[in-house]
């Protein structure tokens, strides 16, 4: 090995929710960047390999290079001056930049939100109604011999989910790993995740939540018409199978995608589910768990809520926070065009939101944090180049079960880190505003004595 | 933190050091109490006030990922209660399980400067320390919880006795630990892999391992007191909730057998059986379990009083909850965490009619009136099971203040007050004295924080001033005066600063060999590696390592 | 007259990595300009792989290229697209007072675009 090569071992992969903390790395000091990425995925082999150090400016104002602190000056000068300022992103940074965001916010009196509400949002959302029974992935390993996955394709998006936690592992009480589980997968087309269910449930799509409700019904021992094969597609038969299994298994585990949350139904659909599970505790231990996309989403739902008391869709602006999906949700606050500056963290809503909140973008001043390139970089007043976290910093990392990892960088960056940016940012608004912006004085709800 | 400061005139309360109510200054210089401080120093005239040390909580629970989930899961508990933001402190939200921030200030607006999370996960460590790190001005540490690991138990039923203290000293770096805790010992390995099962007696066998609560419990003890740990095992005892669980919680207290133990909550551990309609109800032995701690030094306990009105049930007790949640409306919350814990969360509203919940706001009131040494009897009320800290100020008056405490008896459920012992022992008032014991001198001993709970020159300047009132509620709720580590957080019952506390934490010594032991069921069992487990320094940046006795003794010979 | 099917957007493995190489490259903005179709829905709307169609909402429209799929893998009148701008084209903004947009299932109209047609409001070319 040459003097110019490092391996890093127990890195972690952030790439999805799953954030594998075993990662291999072989690096190359030299050309910065990892050559081989043993236990990755592809997906994470992909992150691994595409994360090198690409010659950008660190900064960019209006398009044109600038120093770092001129931009963040410009940035803080935007935010401190706007009148409804929004945060928006940081599902692919580090808690401490998350934390740092969230200080921002409140200070500027803005709207803080995470692509948690484009994703699992409406899981949070049923969470906050129904509650959860819920496990580390270890536990679903060790102890689950009954795994259903519902509107998700884990083969693609999430690859080790199967392998790592739970339907290949081995554990305490499931020595022979596969063997020992039965597995269900409900969609409403055949996916590459497919072939590894036992029992593979295809639902019409948009009806979601009548199978679902179906279930809680035969879970409480309630009569099912069979006319519910003609709208879910789903036979009665089936159905009892599967609530049959569900009841007399050891350890049951529902895993849930965003099939269930982005579609007819959203947060009802999740509520469904997690009642579901809620029910068969009656039975047997049952478990659910939404599965995660990026890498730290479930961090930025943890920093935002203890904060602030909830995870995501924050507003500040009465100097208390305020929780409010639909009002303060990014995709609703862009396409209502109520923003007038936006802060972007590690997100790219110009590629993937509804075209009228894209268009707002491309009217109001953007300041954004990435690694790359993005379509919101390109439309944005200042875009800084930040370091990639896992890769060039540490940091911490929640796991789509909150299990939090530390993670170890490969080699460093010249670009600097969210974390730092944002500090930059916070303390110049800081200066600019003379500590936080207080709101007129309004009455406030408790504080009436 | 350099500035001196002198507070004259006042009242001082400060038990370690045998003051009562003398009028006597209290001196500052660089965060701590001085022998004197210099002419020019800034002085606060406290005629009239009472100074006491600031408060200390031996057991809440304020962080991490149980108290996290019980925030996420009740905004409509946020939404009544919001915290503003001023010019220099963040915003945040109440109710029963406030966000970090608000948890923070209000603790400090109380007069506390201290406060012990009292269960964490060991994986949920380092997310309690970022949270701890988020919540200002109190110092704080948390209990980590080792009573159900799957680790521990196999080298406990291979009679491995060594290596299991060493794994315990292990797990207590690993994660920055102020102390062991167990929780209804056993519990969860039948409660995740036996269809929802519980532990009843401590002789049962738990589950598939060829061990009882007894050895599991009787192990804890005396690993922790080998190790010298400055605060013992904090023990929640199994069959919390139960009919007649007192005789199990005596069985627990009699396991320790002379060595240091400290049983938490212990109102929630009181009762006796009477027989009802469906099934027993809970009766009052909290005289019983009184007697038993009054004539055992070796044990303490913190009350968990119950006040009445709206509290959040969240505890690594899976079973208990689950069996509550009958009574407790829609949203239940379990969480399992790999090889190590359960949890259960529900929102939950005690209501002074009903049966139950006037018994064990009573059995907590008992427990405090026939304490004979309230040293080891410390103020409680499992925030927020029992209630939130926020009604410590009643809770104060309700101890002070005998015709209130009456008053209060007459409009509860009078079928309650009957099977419990509250009329005989109604006519006990707390003194101030009293009380600075068991808010802060009392805690701060057991917790064995030599800086902390007293005003004896070398001690942490965390100072509180409150204005003398007829009623102790009032006075309780908002004191003039705050000072943490010398700095005026409070003045005139206004934030004037910000401030961020230690973490304490112990660092016990232990064989390096056995990580060797610990390494190959991590690669087994584990979804983390070993090596990405243990929590770095950098999670503590205001760190501070409580010393064993050991540690403490061998520092001591050291010195010249 | 268009026929109407259901368009599910979500990821693929492709799209992941791809992504992962930047957003602007040229196999990420490919993957994301596909639809992936039905081969009986495709022979009967006289399409070939690769062929050009219109898929338009109430919200926007876009073309995009067509991929065929099995009828054990995808039923006749479901498509399916890895999310990028193309599908970001097709979905309203109204989230139900959500937060979230629909993004899956869509109700789609499905056009064949004769190859010498000039674009249209979308993004591939």
């Amino acid at each position: 090995m040459s003097e110019n090569t490092r391996v890093v071992e127990n890195a972690t992969c952030t790439f999805c929710g799953c954030v594998c903390d075993d990662m291999v790395l072989t690096v190359d000091l030299e050309h910065k960047r990892i050559t081989k990425a043993e236990n990755a995925c592809v997906l994470g082999k992909a992150w691994f390999r595409e994360h090198g150090v690409e010659a950008r400016p660190a900064a960019l104002i209006g398009g044109r290079e600038a120093t770092v602190e001129d931009a963040i000056e410009e940035a803080a000068q935007i935010l401190a001056t706007a009148r409804f300022p929004i945060i928006y992103g940081l599902s692919d940074t580090t808690c401490e930049a998350q934390r740092v965001a969230v200080s921002i916010g409140d200070m500027i009196g803005g709207t803080v939100d995470t692509t948690t509400s484009v994703c699992h949002g409406p899981s949070g959302i049923a969470f906050q109604g129904v509650g959860e029974s819920t496990a580390s992935l270890g536990e679903i390993k060790n102890r689950a011999d009954m795994v259903v996955f519902w509107g998700g394709n884990p083969a693609e998006a999430h690859p080790r989910l199967f392998t790592r936690y739970a339907v290949t592992a081995k554990g305490l009480y499931t020595p022979n790993g596969r063997k020992d589980r039965t597995v269900v997968l409900v969609d409403v087309r055949r996916t590459a995740s497919t072939p590894v269910a036992d029992i593979f449930i295809q639902v019409k799509p948009r009806t979601d939540f009548e199978v679902l409700w179906a279930l809680r019904a035969l879970v409480r021992g309630r009569k099912v018409d069979p006319s519910i094969e003609r709208r879910t597609g789903v036979s009665l038969a089936v159905l009892e199978d599967l609530v049959a299994r569900m009841k007399s298994c050891r350890y049951g585990a529902l895993l849930f995608g965003m099939g269930l949350t982005m579609n007819r139904g959203r947060h009802f659909n999740s509520g469904a589910l997690l009642a579901l599970a809620t029910d068969l505790n009656e039975f047997a231990h049952w478990v659910a768990k939404p599965v995660r996309g990026h890498g730290n989403v479930t961090g930025a739902d943890n920093v935002v809520s203890w904060q602030t008391g909830f995870p995501f869709g924050v507003n500040f602006s009465r100097g208390f926070p305020r929780f409010n999906p639909g009002e303060f949700t990014t995709v609703d606050t862009l396409s209502r065009g109520d923003a007038d500056a936006a802060l972007i963290i590690a997100s790219d809503p110009a590629s993937n939101f509804p075209k009228a909140a894209i268009e707002h973008l491309r009217h109001i001043p953007v300041i954004t944090l990435d690694p790359k390139v993005t379509h919101t970089s390109q439309l944005a007043r200042v875009a800084f180049t930040t370091a990639t976290y896992g890769i060039n910093v540490t940091g911490t990392v929640y796991r789509m079960d909150d299990v939090p990892i530390t993670l170890r960088p490969a080699f460093d960056s010249p670009y600097p880190s969210d974390q730092e940016i944002l500090t930059g940012i916070r303390d110049r608004v800081r200066a600019l505003l003379g500590g936080n912006r207080l709101p007129p004085a309004v009455s406030l709800p408790g504080a009436s004595a | 933190m350099g500035s001196s400061l002198r507070i004259i005139n006042g009242r001082v309360y400060d038990p370690a050091n045998g003051v009562d109510g003398a009028v006597r200054d209290i001196c500052i210089r660089d965060g701590r109490i001085a022998a004197d401080a210099p002419p020019d120093a800034k002085t606060i005239d406290a005629r009239g006030m009472v100074v006491m040390p600031g408060g200390v909580d031996i057991h809440c629970h304020i962080a991490g990922p149980k108290v996290n989930l019980a925030r996420k899961v009740q905004p409509e508990d946020h939404r009544r209660d919001v915290h503003p933001r001023t010019r220099f402190t963040r915003s945040g939200t109440g109710g029963t399980v406030p966000s970090t921030f608000a948890t923070g200030y209000r603790y400090a607006a109380l007069g506390y400067t201290a406060a012990m999370e009292a269960a964490v996960t060991p994986l949920g460590a380092r997310h309690t320390l970022e949270e701890l790190h988020d919540t200002p001005v109190i110092d704080k540490g948390f209990y980590v919880l080792v009573g159900n690991s799957v680790l521990l138990y196999r080298l406990l039923q291979e009679g491995r006795r060594e290596e299991f203290r060493h794994a315990l000293a292990w797990w207590l770096n690993a994660t920055k630990a102020y102390a062991p805790k167990l929780v209804n010992p056993g519990g969860d390995e039948l409660w995740k892999g036996q269809g929802h099962g519980n532990i009843t007696r401590l002789d049962d066998k738990i589950g598939p391992f060829d061990l009882t609560p007894s050895t599991v419990i009787g192990a804890f003890i005396e690993a922790a007191n080998e190790l010298g740990l400055p605060h013992p095992v904090h023990i929640h005892c199994n069959n919390l909730g139960h009919s007649g669980n007192a005789d199990t919680t005596l069985e627990t207290m009699r396991i320790a057998d002379g060595r240091r133990a400290h049983i938490a909550h212990i109102q929630f551990h009181s009762y006796g059986s009477v027989a009802g309609k469906s099934h027993d109800n809970p009766t009052s032995r909290a005289r019983d379990i009184a007697e038993y701690i009054n004539t055992h030094p070796n044990i303490s306990a913190d009350v968990g009083a119950v006040m009445f009105g709206r509290a959040t049930i969240m505890t690594a007790d899976a079973p208990a909850v689950y069996m509550l949640r009958q009574f407790g409306g829609a949203k239940w919350v379990n969480a399992d965490t790999e090889h190590e814990s359960g949890c259960g969360i529900i929102p939950f509203t005690y209501q002074d009619r009903v049966y139950t919940n006037a018994l064990q706001w009573a059995i907590g009131l008992e427990l405090f009136l026939l304490s004979d040494d309230p040293w080891r009897m410390v103020f409680s009320t499992d925030h927020p099971n029992g209630g939130s800290f926020t009604s410590y100020p009643r809770l104060i008056r309700l101890l002070m203040d005998r015709e209130y405490r009456k008053e209060q008896m007459a409009v509860v459920n009078q079928k309650a007050l009957e099977h419990s012992g509250l009329r005989d022992c109604q006519d006990r008032e707390y003194s101030l004295y009293e009380i600075a014991i068991v808010t802060r001198a009392g805690p701060a001993r057991l917790l064995g924080l030599a800086s902390k709970g007293h005003l004896g020159v070398g001690a942490d300047a965390d100072v509180t001033i409150y204005e003398e009132d007829a009623d102790k509620e009032k006075m309780f709720a908002a004191p003039r005066y705050v000072l943490k580590d010398g700095v005026v957080i409070i003045e005139d019952h206004e934030f004037r600063a910000d401030h961020e506390g230690r973490v304490y934490h112990v660092a016990p010594d232990y064989d390096a060999g056995i990580e060797q032991v610990i390494e190959p069921f991590f690669d087994d069992y584990y979804t983390i590696q070993f090596r990405n487990y243990a929590v770095d320094d950098r999670y503590v940046p205001h760190g501070e390592v409580v010393p064993t006795m050991q540690q403490a003794a061998a520092a001591g010979a050291a010195r010249p | 007259m268009p026929e109407v099917m259901t368009l599910i957007g979500g990821r693929s493995s492709k799209q992941g990595t791809s992504l992962c190489a930047g957003k602007l490259g040229a196999e990420y903005v490919d993957l994301t300009t596909t639809v992936e179709m039905n081969v009986e829905d495709m022979a009967r709307l006289g399409l070939a792989n690769n062929s050009r169609v219109r898929l338009r909402t109430p919200g926007g429209e876009t073309v995009v290229r067509c991929k065929s799929r099995e009828t054990k893998d995808l039923p006749p009148g479901v498509l399916f697209m890895a999310y990028g701008p193309a599908s970001s084209e097709l979905m309203a903004s109204d989230t139900a007072a959500s937060g979230m947009p629909i993004s899956k299932n869509l109700e789609v109209e499905v056009e064949p675009v004769r190859e010498d047609a000039s674009p249209s409001g979308g993004v591939a070319g």
